[in-house]
């Protein structure tokens, strides 16, 4: 019982020495060789353009689910004009970055595991390495920088979709008067709001690229290990960023 | 010369590799035959420093590979060529893609000197006019050959061969060792070849080692391993059932 014990215990520390061994070098490399221009445009595009419709299509959504929401709630103190307040506020400071970031995950997180684990079972990662070549900057580095710039883009997207989504359920559907939803809305957001959600965003990002490629790099054997890997990296990506996204928001609060 | 002293490898409780040693001959091919789940990829991959002793020493022309930094094994890497056991040729690319790589990351060449070297390589392989296709596009035999040429195309000193003629027909099979001969004549390299592909190895390697439990039972010539008397090796050329090495 007490070696059970001990040798998870000690597995659960290398783990997370690994983890941030990982994370520490991907940062150097990402200063030291940043990946071609090329690189970081071919992820932006998988990671970004690639996930503008579920983007758009789940903004969209729950913008109307909050402007309904939002209605039903603030006309029980006959306060209905505060609608674009709410709904702007709940998508720019909360769900803008959350819902962006946890859609990426399961679309590009999920395929960048996938991707870097069937290079690693079938020694595509080896061939690199044989050729003198650090797979960091050609398999990770461009990853990280393309998440970290295409997370706050799309959280912009959503943000402006979703507040149109709101709109059109409160303002055509439900009748709120439309300057007010505007007018009040601007009143209330301030820079920082719109800062505190871009800073989530981009350290969405980060986790997005850190646990996919992780998790893609020590795939076990044989399709069932990348099977793993890809659960995994999705549950564990979901679960960094809901916890990351507490102590952040305690702190840009 | 690569040099291998005292090697120690254990996966788990699992014992790979037992005190072996090993010199491989500059400019020579050295076979390295053994049955199967005897260790040989593993000591292939410590040649290169893909895997670690947990004891030992690794010089490859006088120069440890161990305990160095990632700068400096590269630089010992760049000597190496590697064909592995499933080819493992990057497969979102194409074969022109594949082959190019290395010149493209390791060497100042502009695009059109790349194209002559990549369907220079190619050719010397026996390809033509596939270089625009994808790797699962390609038989066995020919992924193989790609596989030749990109490890040949920055003209290593020491190619490794991950048993390059597994799962392939006796015709093919017959081709790519004759490759690997004629590469090596037109390029002089140090050759190491994990292979059981016995009797067709010994036509091929000027070096056999024969790996079992852990240490190298008889390194010689051909000849030499052919007419051993260690009753493993006997066995193993023979291909019987009965003798020291069992199937479990």
């Amino acid at each position: 019982m007490v070696r059970v014990l001990g040798r998870t215990t000690i597995t659960i520390v290398q783990d997370l020495g690994k983890t941030g061994w990982f994370l520490a070098y991907s940062f150097y490399m990402m200063f030291r060789h940043p990946g071609s221009l090329l690189h970081i445009l071919k992820q932006m595009r998988f990671i970004g353009t690639k996930s503008l419709f579920v983007i758009v299509l789940t903004a969209g959504f729950t913008g109307m689910v909050l402007g309904l929401q939002g209605y039903y709630t603030l006309a029980k103190f006959g306060s209905e004009g505060m609608l674009g307040t709410a709904v702007a506020l709940s998508l720019i400071r909360e769900l803008g970055p959350v819902l962006a970031a946890l859609m990426v995950t399961g679309r590009a997180g999920s395929a960048i595991t996938a991707e870097i684990g069937i290079m690693r079972i079938t020694e595509q990662i080896d061939a690199l390495e044989t050729m003198a070549l650090d797979p960091f900057k050609y398999l990770v580095t461009p990853k990280f920088v393309a998440a970290m710039i295409s997370l706050p883009l799309l959280c912009a997207i959503f943000d402006v979709i979703g507040i149109y989504g709101g709109w059109l359920v409160g303002v055509k559907l439900l009748g709120v008067n439309p300057g007010a939803y505007f007018y009040e809305m601007e009143k209330a957001v301030v820079w920082r709001d719109v800062f505190s959600g871009f800073a989530k965003s981009f350290s969405f990002g980060i986790i997005i690229a850190w646990i996919g490629c992780y998790k893609g790099y020590y795939a076990g054997h044989g399709a069932e290990g990348v099977s793993k890997a890809t659960t995994e990296s999705v549950v564990l990506t979901s679960v960094i960023i809901l916890v990351w996204d507490y102590f952040l928001t305690s702190v840009l609060l | 010369m690569i040099t291998l002293r005292n090697i120690y490898k254990s996966f788990g409780s699992q014992k790979v590799l037992d005190g072996l040693d090993l010199d491989i001959p500059r400019g020579k091919i050295t076979a390295i035959i053994g049955p199967s789940g005897e260790g040989k990829s593993v000591l292939l991959k410590h040649l290169i420093g893909l895997l670690q002793p947990d004891s030992g020493t690794v010089q490859v022309e006088g120069e440890s590979i161990l305990n160095v930094g990632r700068g400096e094994l590269n630089r010992i890497r760049e000597k190496f060529g590697m064909l592995f056991q499933n080819v493992a040729l990057f497969d979102s690319m194409t074969v022109f893609e594949n082959v190019a790589f290395p010149l493209q990351e390791k060497t100042p060449l502009d695009k059109d000197e790349i194209r002559s070297r990549v369907l220079s390589a190619l050719e010397d392989v026996g390809l033509k006019n596939i270089e625009q296709k994808y790797p699962d596009e390609l038989s066995g035999g020919m992924k193989k050959r790609v596989g030749l040429a990109r490890a040949v195309v920055l003209e290593p000193k020491i190619i490794l061969f991950d048993e390059p003629t597994t799962g392939l027909d006796p015709i093919i099979k017959r081709a790519i060792h004759q490759l690997i001969i004629d590469t090596h004549l037109k390029f002089g390299f140090t050759a190491v070849i994990v292979s059981h592909e016995i009797p067709d190895i010994f036509d091929v390697a000027q070096n056999v080692a024969m790996l079992f439990r852990g240490k190298i039972l008889q390194h010689g010539t051909p000849d030499e391993i052919r007419n051993s008397d260690d009753p493993a090796i006997r066995q193993f050329i023979s291909g019987s059932l009965d003798g020291p090495i069992q199937m479990i």
